[in-house]
């Protein structure tokens, strides 16, 4: 149990011995060694640098440095990621047995290991870490401490203002100047709707009930993104802390974290924070004193999607099917257990005590004039720079393909980025320039959704990219209503005969028919948004839907019943360096002769036009 | 003498119950109300590596649940197998990040070489295979992951060699 | 105004309706009559199937008017073109994975899906695609499950887990892949099933009916060597007409032994006599167990459902279970022994066959306690759909028949009996019976008004003879579960209680004709049938099961006494504590 002034008292203290944190030009001699322990980073060999670093660290009898665990930096493809402060040199793909040398020639010697510097795109290494364009047009708030804080150590949460906003709601606010503040700020789902949150706290605590709930969805499903995992692992303390706040102003004393269970390094994280918090009586009985009680519990999601739809999410942690229920009434009236719950998604929670600790004025002056704040994006898929990143609403498309993603690898062009995961939709180049806010997605067909954005290069063929989604939905379709049950499987099995040149016109009228209808009939978002992935390409990408079906042929190499690959008389200048590389032996031709392509050998693999100095070779 | 026999038989039938301490240390960590299926499940699941059926018959008991809706739930969500994985269970990640990068052609060979379709097992329980959406090593893409490890960036040379290790022992 | 009174308009009409009502009752106010499938009244209230989705205008995508309540000034479009293609596509899709042998369906006539089919006037199938197969599982001599024919409105799910608190059945796999089945897909045979047939009341199609028996019986009527009788449950007589399109609930007792006379049974005999037989037993039983204060309270066994349920559930409470052998097979007992000997018929050669409101009768029937000297009580049970059936096929015009009586001896029973076929009704038989025993007096208060009615547990205090009697009546596996819990944890102090595995009780049977939903919704079934059987008590001049002139016949000529040992041998039976799974 710690009081307020205890609390206080660690926040000064610890403040000041990890100012060399955040402050390159702080004075102090110690060193900071960084290791991100993110998913990405600890699957490859992260826990085994740390380890070596503290076992060289101890046989070099070398004091004043430590060697620390954080979240994830962002960067996920450079990893694993070693950061050293306060210098702030930035060491990418570091493996277990460069800690010598950086142990040697950094800590020892003061001098930069040139060869594991970070390259930027333009294969510069780079000093420091802000000088990564990655990082320049980034403005995080939601992922502040990632990369910051030891996750697993609330000292160090509490050092960078860690549960001040608690403790200023319980001192100085009411639940309604709670609600308010949140309502002024603009803060709008992170979870993909972008219902406003303000509000949403305003239903729960209107609503009557004896009992309230709080939930926290963290069941990120969207394949390819991984905010609320990162945030979950790299500032657990940040959704505690917030869950407690929404607590109080709704008139909760429970709340329920639902994580995938297929975030162990997340689980264990929050557990801990949990843990954490109860011993210093920031979860439990009478917090700081205020009367208020709050406590948090965990549950684990078991694979399912659809659980990511909150009222799905409901029925899963009352230990049943994740089968969603028709709304109204919405949760906020009838949630778990029949009884009125706050559902907010990990990366909303996040941000409130930023709101809440800056004020509302500050947070609304970033974004756009309807979405305010910042966003959080996984951006994969064919770009340079994978990884996280959180811009301000409003950032166009291309600042981030091209600015912070750093263009498109290969030397290709960049055909559609996708956003929204399952439920979203694809952008083509033509909108690059699309300022990137809840209004401007819906309006081009996508959807901000929780936040992957997929960037596809000119090699992917968009009705495989659709039939992608599709198999997607009819798998994690819960199976509950009929238009999503059979309507999806229906217009999957439309996009493979396709995808197979089996289709035909008809079959992109029936594929347009399904789809609004399933939009309008399904009884879930799952459902709803199901279609959108087809409606969004066949709207952007129409010749390549004709293509499939008419001429039954594929422009890019994906469909391989349909696609075909031939060489270029003209531009062909014998060379042979794609007959060498095919690996079925299909090119044939002398040499200093124009090859030929035997159709009955090829297998589409593509192997001869990535080798083909002459952009002979196309289908 | 009688007693003798009388004992005998007992110790028969406490054999034959055969006292599963996973469980019954299950039975007092959890309340027997229903919300905790799920939970349970995933302890389950992750102690035997699946659901046995007749741990699905003790748990609806337990928690006063009928067997059918505990075997629809268990077959609604995909961590819970109802048959042990193998050996060595290999998933590949169909997320987006990791198809864009091409693992569909990890996972057409990982099948061509087990002969076995994703949530199989092969014959010699040494090998199963599993499709996972998003391990959330999207910067590594493509991956998969033998037994919880992941091997990013991969290829499909990469996996040769790591089956051709695995075949090995 | 009225504040609970609330007004919005449908399809361009104005309605005012109490709040909490739903768009779908609102819009039947104004005679429109939106199509559902999914949808059973207080039964399955879930809005899955999609077909009720209609349009509000202001909200975005379709409202779900099978449980979505009316707000004021809502405007609803129950027809728009949007919801017109939006109904269409979605019935097309369930017709696409749904096999279309309707020629060769049991419920071929009487098929919500067919008649949505018909209204939609759909012709062919726009997106066809894969069908997911299942094999049939026709191993349970009750139910056959035919997954092909199931559109997963999931009624039978709610039937079996929510009104029955059985859960033999469930959803499972996700998405395509889900169907209804048992757990680890294993035949309903193997697992907590008790034979209700609920879920067949509750199937819109023809995914769930009944094993058919009809096939046993012809071969048997045509053989000169086999004396075939036939005894006929109390609540047939107030539903067979309902097959024929006759009002619910029409008594149509004298048509119904006309045709059985007609189909060529040999006798034609009332299941009702058999039931006052049990009465005798029964509250014999219960006069024994009263004095010597032994397993109160007595709980009655005459549902083979609720039998087999307790056997599966609560095995501690069997010896509370009465040990009469159910009314039909007390009747058949007798058939072989007491009336082959009188009539000089070789038992051997009598086959009987029940005609039974109940599927579970069906796996009752085969039980091996169910016999004597080798032969089965009962040789076949068909259901109230299947005499119906049998009557069509034999070409009877049933509208046009004149009534006719049942055959004598063993025809005559008392208004006691009759009302056997709903719940409180076997407490209201007995009671009747044990207050004249127990008082020696022949009591003129017989209406026992505490255990009728549509409730699903009926409490009662009754005094007799001085002493307070606490008796309850449920029905329905829930309420009884419920009553066993109160028994198990020593709270309840009945005396005596009774319970029928169906909601109503028999007269609401897995083998009555199955209602629509729609039918469900407008009209109270139960009521009427229920009505019908009280009102044949009423006009019966001999109400108390004790003065039915055969009983005391069989008992002066054969079997002694109640409770005697012939009376024992052949009328009482055995419980058995049963596995639930077999897995």
């Amino acid at each position: 149990m710690k009081t307020i002034q205890e609390i206080n008292e660690i926040r000064k203290n610890k403040r000041k011995e990890l100012d060399l944190r955040v402050n390159t030009k702080s004075d102090t001699r110690e060193k900071h060694i960084l290791v991100c322990h993110g998913t990405g980073c600890t699957s490859s060999e992260s826990p085994k640098i740390l380890e070596n670093f503290r076992k060289i660290l101890k046989e070099k009898n070398i004091e004043n440095v430590r060697v620390i665990m954080t979240g994830c930096f962002g960067l996920c493809a450079k990893g694993p990621i070693v950061i050293i402060r306060p210098e702030d040199t930035f060491y990418a793909m570091v493996k277990p047995e460069d800690c010598e040398e950086i142990i040697q020639t950094h800590i020892i010697e003061g001098n930069r290991v040139e060869r594991l510097l970070c390259k930027d795109i333009d294969g510069k290494r780079v000093q420091s870490l802000d000088e990564l364009n990655f990082y320049k047009k980034q403005k995080r708030i939601a992922l502040k401490n990632c990369g910051v804080i030891n996750p697993e150590d609330i000292d160090e949460y509490i050092a960078f203002d860690g549960y001040k906003a608690l403790e200023k709601v319980l001192k100085e606010m009411i639940p309604d100047d709670v609600i308010n503040e949140i309502k002024n700020s603009g803060l709008r789902g992170r979870g993909g709707a972008g219902f406003p949150t303000g509000n949403k706290w305003e239903l729960t605590k209107a609503a009557v009930g004896e009992q309230k709930y709080v939930v926290c969805n963290a069941d990120e499903g969207d394949p390819g993104a991984f905010m609320d995992r990162s945030i979950l692992e790299g500032d657990p303390h940040s959704v505690l802390e917030a869950m407690i706040i929404a607590g109080y102003s709704i008139g909760a004393t429970k709340g329920y974290i639902y994580v995938r269970a297929e975030y162990p390094i997340a689980v264990k994280r929050f557990q801990i924070a949990i843990d954490e918090a109860r011993e210093y009586g920031i979860l439990g009985k009478n917090i700081f004193d205020s009367n208020l009680d709050f406590d948090v519990e965990i549950r684990l999601g078991a694979g399912a999607f659809v659980c990511g739809e909150e009222t799905a999410l409901l029925e899963s942690i009352e230990g049943k099917r994740g089968q969603p229920r028709v709304k109204p009434p919405y949760p906020a009236q009838c949630g778990l257990w029949g009884k009125p719950t706050l559902i907010n998604n990990v990366e909303t929670f996040a941000n409130i005590t930023r709101i809440l600790l800056n004020g509302a004025d500050w947070y609304s002056s970033i974004g756009t004039e309807k979405s305010k704040g910042t966003k959080v994006f996984a951006l994969g898929g064919n770009v340079n720079n994978i990884g996280l990143v959180e811009v301000p609403m409003g950032t166009t498309l291309r600042e981030i393909v091209y600015d912070i993603g750093g263009g498109i690898p290969n030397r290709r062009e960049f055909k559609a980025a996708q956003t929204g995961g399952p439920s979203g939709g694809c952008i083509p180049k033509e909108h690059l320039d699309t300022p990137i806010d809840y209004e401007s997605l819906k309006e081009i067909g996508s959807m901000m959704g929780s936040g992957g954005m997929i960037i596809m290069d000119d090699t992917k063929c968009m009705v495989s990219l659709a039939k992608f989604y599709l198999e997607f939905t009819v798998s994690e379709s819960c199976g509950k209503c009929t238009p999503c049950r059979i309507g999806t499987k229906r217009m999957l099995e439309i996009l493979e005969r396709l995808c197979d040149g089996k289709g035909s016109e008809m079959d992109l009228y029936r594929l347009e028919k399904l789809a609004s209808n399933i939009q309008k009939a399904s009884i879930c978002g799952l459902g709803q948004s199901a279609p959108n992935p087809v409606i969004s390409t066949m709207k952007y990408f129409r010749e390549e839907f004709k293509e499939h079906a008419i001429d039954k042929s594929c422009r890019t190499l994906e469909c391989k019943a349909i696609s075909k690959i031939t060489i270029n008389e003209e531009k062909c200048k014998g060379c042979g360096l794609c007959q060498r590389a095919c690996p079925v032996n299909a090119i044939e031709g002398k040499d200093r002769e124009k090859r030929v392509i035997n159709q009955s050998k090829c297998i589409k693999c593509g192997t001869c036009l990535t080798n083909c100095p002459f952009k002979a070779i196309g289908n | 003498m009688e007693e003798n026999e009388e004992a005998k038989q007992k110790r028969y039938k406490s054999k034959c119950e055969h006292k599963d301490e996973f469980l019954e240390s299950l039975f007092v960590t959890y309340l027997p109300i229903k919300d905790n299926l799920i939970q349970m499940l995933n302890e389950i699941q992750e102690h035997y590596g699946y659901v046995p059926s007749d741990v699905q018959m003790k748990l609806s008991e337990f928690l006063k649940i009928p067997m059918a809706e505990i075997y629809g739930v268990v077959t609604f969500y995909s961590r819970f197998t109802l048959k042990p994985k193998g050996k060595y269970s290999i998933s590949v990640c169909l997320g987006t990040a990791c198809f864009v990068k091409g693992s569909q052609k990890i996972m057409d060979r990982l099948k061509e070489r087990l002969k076995i379709e994703e949530g199989e097992t092969t014959n010699d329980g040494k090998f199963s295979i599993e499709a996972q959406r998003c391990v959330g090593a999207c910067g590594l893409a493509p991956v998969f992951t033998v037994n919880g490890k992941v091997y990013g960036k991969a290829t499909v040379k990469m996996l040769d060699e790591v089956l051709d290790e695995l075949e090995k022992e | 105004m009225n504040k609970d009174l609330i007004t919005l308009t449908i399809d361009g009409q104005k309605v005012e309706v109490e709040k909490g009502t739903t768009i779908l009752q609102a819009a039947k106010k104004v005679g429109i009559d939106i199509p559902t499938l999914c949808f059973l009244k207080e039964i399955n209230e879930v809005g899955d199937c999609r077909m009720c989705i209609v349009e509000v205008e202001g909200r975005r995508g379709f409202a779900t008017s099978c449980i979505q309540t009316v707000e004021e000034g809502m405007v609803v479009h129950t027809n728009s073109p949007a919801v017109l293609e939006a109904r269409h596509v979605i019935l097309d899709l369930i017709i696409s994975n749904h096999s279309k042998d309707c020629l060769t369906c049991t419920r071929s006539g009487n098929c919500e899906l067919q008649a949505l089919s018909t209204k939609f006037n759909i012709s062919n199938i726009e997106f066809e695609g894969q069908r997911l197969r299942h094999k049939i599982d026709d191993v349970s001599p009750s139910i056959v499950r035919d997954f092909n024919k199931c559109i997963l409105c999931r009624r039978c799910v709610a039937a079996c887990k929510n009104v029955q608190k059985v859960g033999a059945i469930d959803c499972i796999n996700r998405g395509f892949e889900s169907c209804i089945s048992t757990a680890y897909d294993k035949s309903l045979n193997d697992v907590n099933c008790t034979n209700c047939g609920q879920c067949i009341q509750a199937c819109p199609t023809g995914a769930l009916h009944e094993k058919e028996n009809i096939n046993d019986v012809w071969p048997k009527l045509k053989d000169p060597d086999t004396y075939v009788i036939v005894q006929t449950a109390p609540a047939v007589r107030v539903a067979l007409g309902e097959e024929f399109g006759m009002d619910i609930g029409t008594n149509v007792t004298g048509k119904m032994v006309t045709a059985l006379k007609r189909l060529g049974f040999n006798k034609v005999f009332d299941t009702n006599t058999g039931a006052d037989f049990t009465i005798m037993e029964e509250a014999n039983e219960f006069i024994e167990r009263f004095k010597s204060d032994d397993n109160l309270p007595m709980i009655t066994s005459c549902s083979p459902g609720w039998v087999k349920y307790i056997e599966m559930n609560y095995p501690e409470l069997l010896p509370h279970l009465s040990s009469c052998k159910s009314p039909h097979e007390m009747f058949g007992a007798l058939l072989k022994t007491y009336y082959a000997n009188k009539e000089g018929i070789d038992p051997k050669k009598i086959y009987v066959v029940s005609v039974m409101p109940c599927i579970a009768k069906k796996f009752e029937r085969q039980r091996t306690e169910m016999q004597n000297d080798g032969m089965y009580d009962v040789d076949c049970v068909i259901t109230t759909r299947e005499l119906s059936r049998m009557i069509k096929q034999a070409n009877i015009d049933f509208l046009t028949l004149e009534d006719t009586n049942f055959d004598s001896p063993m025809g005559e029973a008392t208004g006691a009996a009759a009302i056997f076929g709903t719940t409180g009704g076997v407490m209201e038989a007995a009671l009747r019976t044990a207050q004249d025993v127990l008082t020696g007096e022949d009591l003129k208060k017989i209406d026992f008004e505490q255990v009728r009615g549509e409730k699903g547990i009926k409490r009662a205090t009754i005094t007799i003879a001085g002493k307070e009697l606490k008796v309850v009546a449920a029905s329905g596996l829930a309420n009884a579960q419920k009553i066993m819990e109160e028994i198990k944890s020593g709270k309840a102090d009945y005396q005596f209680v009774e319970i029928m595995a169906c909601p109503g009780g028999c007269i609401m049977g897995g083998g009555q004709p199955i209602k629509n939903s729609k039918i469900r919704s407008e009209v109270d079934v139960r009521k009427l049938r229920a009505d019908s059987l009280y009102s044949i008590d009423e006009k019966s001049i001999i109400r108390k099961s004790h003065e039915n002139p055969v009983l005391k016949k069989v008992y002066e000529d054969f079997l002694g006494k109640p409770g005697s040992e012939t009376a024992h041998k052949l009328l009482h039976t055995k419980y058995y504590q049963r596995e639930k799974y077999n897995i």
